[in-house]
């Protein structure tokens, strides 16, 4: 099997999973009691910390671990509107391709009163340091920009939209999910205040995740109880999750420099491949990009049926179809794109990794076409896009 | 899975694929923006649907329900074709996902656009024979 939805998980590293029993074996004491077990797990969880921290070049008191990147979302916007809006600041800034962890807690942030500006992105996938700048109010008590999409794979300028920010005194946050592994991030460079990780992204384990809060940034718990994470965030904490997860992140960033030349190098002989189709479109492939993602819309045929065929034939790959996504839209951050919604029902997310290798890539230029073309000789729309009755859009 | 082995079967093997050649009847449905579009084309004989072709864009139950759609009107009096419902299409399938139940809609909207064509072609035709003038002998 050929797995290219890094993007969406990756597979738990040896060294995350070695960990994970370690702990679970060795550490199974609750942090918050005072006995020896207890205190051997805490010792375990702060050293968790520490390797977070560092990786993103914050301190270790700035870390607090969640549920998952969901969980670290919500907990940062909730946070930034809550003691906002006690200073009278009610607008919220982001972008219109945000990951629905942002838009869906917006959306219910709006409902509570706050006013929210969405910012567009050009045809590449980028968003504009400007237009968020000019975003900005008085009022205004939060800006959210991920780091890197996760659709398109391209990556936002942070570091002068964090700038921008602090120059306003508004705080900024960021959704790395996607950037983490991938990108060197650090929050001081970055002028980063909130800070979003998912565990399951980097090779850790799956629900767990990372909310960094710069020193002075007030959080609001989402979850009430105990006084676990500095009060920030009530119940036992997932020990083994975290510590794996420390494990992994520490990997990613140091494997970073060569595996990300690596990808790249295979991601572009995917794209030149593909790229020979005709009536074929590179989402984001003119903006600087993850290394590892590939989107790419075919036009005249429908994205989930693309990906089953795939998977017949052992290729697990993603799709920002409606019929994908769950809704009767196809991806919102396509359509920010400014792509017809009938382009956008075709498109594909290959997504590389650790396991991916050349080989790999050569059988998807093998069959990625195969079922292409498959799919366009029994679709109507392609039909008319060949006669003439419709026009290409792509 | 997100779908039962009977719409698999159909996605990966569909029955009466293709186009065809002066058809009797051809029905188009759907749209391209919603994702979905089903053109079925009739061949009938004696007000018997002797061949059924079909072409679909669309997600996996879309081609499925097409499919299946086709199988179950192929060699059937045109009435009894009317009479093929959505919820048949999709008990036929051993049911789908509730957000891919209007893939069986449009599988239903297809075959009677099918019909509808055949029926309006059939008019015109009888309409362009009587309006002849008849020639004398």
């Amino acid at each position: 099997m050929i797995y290219a939805d890094h993007a969406a998980t990756t597979k738990i590293s040896h060294a995350a999973k070695e960990e994970m029993m370690r702990v679970m074996e060795e550490s199974w004491g609750n942090p918050s009691s005072l006995h020896t077990p207890g205190q051997l797990a805490k010792e375990v969880l702060e050293e968790a910390r520490r390797k977070i921290a560092a990786c993103l070049n914050a301190a270790p008191s700035e870390i607090y671990f969640t549920s998952g990147g969901s969980e670290a979302d919500n907990q940062a916007l909730r946070s930034a509107a809550y003691w906002g809006a006690k200073k009278g600041k009610r607008h919220l800034v982001s972008t219109a391709i945000e990951h629905h962890a942002i838009l869906h807690t917006l959306d219910q942030l709006k409902e509570e009163g706050f006013e929210v500006t969405l910012v567009g992105v050009d045809q590449n996938g980028v968003v504009s340091v400007e237009d968020i700048c000019r975003a900005i109010r008085p009022d205004t008590a939060l800006v959210s920009v991920m780091y890197a999409n996760n659709e398109i794979g391209t990556i936002q300028p942070i570091a002068e939209i964090g700038r921008c920010c602090r120059e306003h005194g508004v705080l900024f946050h960021t959704d790395a999910v996607q950037a983490a592994a991938h990108l060197a991030i650090d929050v001081e460079r970055d002028a980063v205040d909130l800070l979003s990780l998912s565990g399951h992204k980097f090779y850790g384990p799956r629900g767990v995740g990372v909310l960094y809060a710069r020193r002075g940034v007030p959080l609001r718990p989402l979850i009430a109880g105990g006084a676990q994470e500095r009060s920030k965030r009530a119940g036992t904490e997932n020990l083994p999750a975290i510590a794996g997860m420390a494990v992994a992140l520490e990997d990613a960033a140091a494997k970073m420099p060569q595996e990300t030349k690596r990808l790249a190098a295979l991601r572009d002989k995917l794209e030149a491949g593909l790229s020979k189709l005709p009536h074929t479109r590179i989402n984001g492939g003119k903006a600087p990009r993850l290394s590892g993602t590939l989107n790419v819309c075919f036009e005249g045929i429908e994205g989930e049926s693309l990906l089953l065929l795939l998977d017949d034939r052992g290729i697990a790959a993603s799709s920002g179809s409606a019929c994908t996504s769950g809704s009767l839209d196809p991806s919102h951050v396509l359509l920010a794109l400014g792509l017809p919604h009938e382009v956008a029902h075709g498109s594909l997310r290959l997504s590389l990794g650790a396991e991916t290798t050349e080989e790999d890539v050569d059988i998807m230029l093998q069959e990625i076409p195969k079922v292409v073309s498959y799919l366009r000789s029994i679709s109507p729309v392609w039909e008319e896009l060949e006669s003439g009755a419709r026009p290409h859009l792509i | 899975m997100l779908y039962s082995e009977k719409v698999m079967d159909h996605f990966r093997n569909p029955r009466n694929l293709g186009k065809m050649e002066h058809p009797d009847g051809v029905g188009e449905v759907g749209n391209a923006k919603c994702g979905d579009i089903m053109k079925i084309y009739l061949k009938i004989t004696d007000g018997v649907i002797e061949d059924v072709k079909f072409n679909t864009f669309g997600c996996g139950s879309a081609i499925a329900s097409s499919s299946m759609a086709t199988e179950m009107i192929k060699g059937k009096p045109i009435e009894e074709a009317l009479t093929l419902t959505n919820r048949a299409v999709a008990e036929a399938l051993d049911g789908l996902p509730p957000q891919k139940l209007h893939c069986s809609v449009l599988a239903e909207e297809a075959v009677k656009a099918a019909i509808d064509d055949y029926y309006q072609k059939q008019e015109s035709q009888e309409k362009e024979l009587a309006d002849k003038p008849i020639e004398k002998v």
